[in-house]
């Protein structure tokens, strides 16, 4: 019993690691520049991609590939926003009307990168074996490669609150999440803290995407389930709250784990059932303001 | 230009809708039944994205639920069509969708922005997940058959529905709740302050759409023949439906209709030879529409006029 109880906990927080790292950068894009990013997923689909092919192809150590898809996922984002996401910004009469346009131009994004992933690697189910050999903790058995999905969320996720908190450009961005006009004003170049962020948010979906191939198949197509769970751990956590996606994260892991152990049908189902009433009682989240 | 003419310019639109509506009620007569299914298909879209447009054209909200309003009519065909007339097959499944929207309306209407949005993705979702535990727990299969109806009936089917649609969508539009409506748009504060009664009027535009879809979904069904969770409630539907409303513009009445005409006959034409550059230039329409035609193909019309205006002007003698 114990033990059982002892494995839906750490089966949860293996999960909610990853949670936690897609949807910190989810948060990120929406919390500094507004952009409810759908496309998100295709960059951990990108992500995921990009490290089986030179896993297989290529014969590389799959950890090779973070510093192929982390910069890749990064430079993409930052073109993203300084052509499609400012233009945008610069035309819209209002904030609420520059959520809705970049939402529905991410949708766009999303069919786009989708497809030409599609044309590229086709819709066939992607695997392979990496650190796949069962550790024992505390008599529960789990994969090395979910343990070290588990720790790299929690350094990215630690990195990133220093970067936050104490250099120059973490305060920029805290600057540009509160208030973008006096922001601007204090002398911060608005446009390129705001494309950082997008692109701090994409290269960390690129990441997440390597972490997921190591321990799930990976296809063309997997990018929207991953946006959706990305989106409700953000609304969890508080739309905009980095360290709320964080705990969100953790807390929907734990509770897909629990689910799963019961009903193995209706984890998905639960996540969308918390979701929405969420949105009903308590849209700000658990950490919003 | 403005000031002559202003009746043969009046009798225009009407015209082209008889003549239209002729050409769509003998289409069975003249066209082979390959060209029925094809306008089918398309009618079908223009059903959603007008059916979109009726509701949050003027209020701003963007709706991803048709593809939930859809999938339950799909699912009310698929789950009664052996028991019950097809008439009464649709009518219920536009019930249904009415009552749904109904429930979603009185509850969400009140979320604003991006709130309303990302919670009509999740109900998608949400549904269709519920129903796939439903089916693989209790029926034991993941899919349905439906009693398969011929295309004729199918496409007359439509048909009435889309034209039951269109003089809703233009009747609304053009009373106070169409005014009402867009100052809801406007400013939804202000709407509230001049008495406008905000939220039964949201909700029972929002239900009175979605039973156009449901209706939509049920006559498709028996066309598809086999449905299951994922066929029937696709975000793609939602997404078409938006897309193609946003692409013709929401300025006009006939902007939807534009709209959806033209990306379903590409998709027809194009989804089955080339179906992943098919939604690879979808995206690309999309964003480009977005970011430099934010009117839609309806704004066009008086740039190009007031192009050639200056063009003119410039050149008197050409």
């Amino acid at each position: 019993m114990l033990v059982t109880i002892l494995e839906v906990v750490i089966a949860g927080l293996l999960l909610g690691g990853l949670y936690a790292l897609i949807a910190m950068g989810l948060s990120l894009q929406y919390g500094v520049a507004r952009v409810l990013n759908v496309s998100h997923g295709e960059f951990i689909m990108l992500g995921g991609m990009i490290t089986w092919t030179l896993t297989t192809q290529f014969g590389l150590n799959p950890l090779v590939a973070l510093a192929v898809c982390g910069p890749l996922t990064f430079v993409l984002g930052y073109i993203l926003h300084g052509t499609i996401f400012r233009r945008l910004a610069s035309t819209a009469e209002s904030v609420g009307i520059f959520e809705g346009n970049s939402m529905l131009a991410s949708f766009g994004i999303m069919f786009i990168i989708q497809n030409l992933a599609l044309v590229i690697w086709g819709p066939e189910i992607r695997g392979y074996s990496y650190l796949a050999h069962p550790v024992n903790l505390g008599g529960a058995l789990f994969g090395a490669n979910r343990l070290l999905t588990l720790s790299f969320a929690l350094v990215i996720g630690l990195v990133f609150y220093f970067y936050l908190a104490h250099t120059r450009m973490g305060k920029a961005i805290r600057a540009a999440a509160q208030d973008r006009g006096a922001a601007a004003l204090m002398g911060i170049n608005i446009n390129y803290v705001l494309a950082i962020c997008f692109a701090l948010g994409a290269a960390m979906a690129g990441i997440a995407g390597m972490l997921i191939s190591m321990s799930y198949p990976v296809n063309a197509v997997m990018g929207f389930e991953y946006t959706t769970i990305a989106i409700i751990v953000v609304v969890l956590g508080g739309l905009g709250s980095i360290p709320g996606s964080f705990i969100g994260g953790f807390l929907l892991g734990l509770v897909g784990s629990v689910v799963t152990y019961f009903q193995p049908g209706l984890a998905l189902a639960a996540y969308y059932a918390i979701f929405i009433l969420l949105l009903l009682v308590r849209p700000t989240g658990i950490m919003g303001k | 230009m403005r000031t002559r003419g202003t009746t043969p310019k009046s009798l225009v639109g009407p015209v082209l809708v008889v003549l239209a509506l002729a050409l769509l009620a003998s289409l069975t007569f003249y066209a082979s039944a390959y060209t029925v299914i094809f306008v089918t298909s398309i009618l079908m879209y223009v059903v959603l994205a007008v059916s979109w447009a009726m509701f949050s054209g003027p209020t701003g909200y963007i709706s991803l639920a048709p593809a939930a309003f859809f999938g339950v009519g799909i699912y009310t065909a698929a789950v009664l069509g052996l028991k019950l007339p097809l008439a009464l097959v649709i009518l219920l499944a536009g019930v249904g969708s009415f009552c749904l929207a109904l429930l979603i309306g009185a509850l969400t209407l009140r979320l604003r922005g991006i709130y309303f949005v990302i919670f009509t993705v999740g109900l998608v979702e949400l549904i269709k997940n519920l129903v796939l535990w439903y089916e693989v727990t209790f029926t034991g299969t993941r899919g349905r058959f439906v009693i398969p109806v011929d295309n004729n009936t199918v496409y007359y089917v439509m048909l009435t529905i889309l034209v039951l649609l269109l003089l809703t969508a233009y009747l609304i539009r053009r009373s106070r709740f169409g005014l009402a409506l867009q100052s809801i748009g406007e400013d939804e504060q202000a709407a509230a302050h001049v008495g406008v009664n905000v939220n039964p009027l949201k909700t029972t535009v929002f239900a009175v759409s979605a039973v156009f879809m449901g209706a939509a979904g049920a006559i498709m069904a028996t066309r598809w023949s086999y449905v299951d969770p994922y066929i029937a409630f696709n975000p793609l539907f939602s997404f078409m439906a938006v897309l193609m409303a946003i692409f013709g513009g929401l300025g006009r009445f006939y902007g939807p209709i534009l709209g959806a005409v033209i990306i379903a006959y590409l998709e027809e034409t194009l989804i089955t030879r080339f179906p992943y550059h098919y939604m690879l230039i979808f995206g690309l329409v999309l964003v480009a529409t977005i970011v430099y035609l934010p009117g839609g193909l309806v704004a066009l019309a008086p740039k190009l006029r007031s192009w050639t205006a200056r063009l003119r002007r410039a050149h008197p003698g050409g």
